[in-house]
């Protein structure tokens, strides 16, 4: 029988350039259900955040410094980064 | 370490490229006095570091099996540049020069899009704003 786990997990959430001056802040940790991805981290933090409301789709994400997809699955602990467009050079 | 605070040192980096390769193409990016027809006297570069440094170490993997025979150094410039400073050094050699200019183009186009860097201009009236690529026309 598959055992229920209602632990959920905590995500490391960080902010850079002009998210982390609209956020007031570098970082905040989150917890999440289990199998939560970072689509539904992303609508979570829209309802916590007006400036993210703003953005019709979700930004470039990065999970523990990769590039990734709205669909990919969280784990404990991972480093979290919704990007701001880059502008290297 | 591909970023840096310290002033870009353009002699070392041409030494440490080996330039008895036959050919060497250095590109080095530098602030401008305006962006979108506004001045500009300052940008303060910033970036997700630890990404930033495995971004540009997967760029230079994806470049060595598209460039063989070119090798690549390459800084990126953190913190409060002015304008003229070099903000980004790329130094390609090759034992021929269509693939050290092809491999420096390449390289520099890369890391404007992919990395995790963000600058900041500041105007001579004492404004400043975060310059949102996907905006410029």
């Amino acid at each position: 029988m598959k055992r229920l786990d209602l632990r959920g997990m905590r995500v490391q959430v960080l902010y850079f350039a002009a998210f982390r001056d609209a956020v007031g802040r570098e970082t905040q940790t989150e917890e999440l259900g289990e199998n939560a991805t970072v689509a539904d981290l992303w609508d979570r933090l829209v309802l916590q955040v007006p400036f993210f409301g703003r953005f019709p789709a979700m930004p470039p994400a990065a999970v523990n410094r990769e590039y990734v997809e709205g669909d990919t699955a969280l784990r404990d602990g991972d480093e979290v980064a919704f990007l701001p467009p880059v502008a290297g050079g | 370490m591909f970023m840096t605070d310290a002033p870009l040192d353009l002699a070392a980096l041409l030494e440490e490229a080996r330039p008895s390769d036959g050919a060497l193409c250095l590109f080095v990016g530098v602030v401008r006095n305006q962006n979108d027809g506004r001045p500009t006297t300052a940008i303060v570069y910033e970036a997700y570091g630890s990404m930033a440094e495995e971004q540009i170490e997967r760029i230079l993997g994806g470049l060595a099996r598209e460039f063989p025979s070119a090798r690549l150094v390459v800084r990126h410039r953190l913190g409060r540049l002015s304008v003229g400073d070099a903000s980004v050094a790329i130094v390609a050699t090759s034992p021929h020069r269509a693939e050290a200019f092809a491999a420096c183009r390449a390289a520099i186009d890369r890391i404007k899009t992919t990395v995790p860097i963000w600058k900041k201009e500041f105007h001579p009236d004492g404004s400043s704003d975060w310059v949102d690529p996907t905006k410029m026309s």
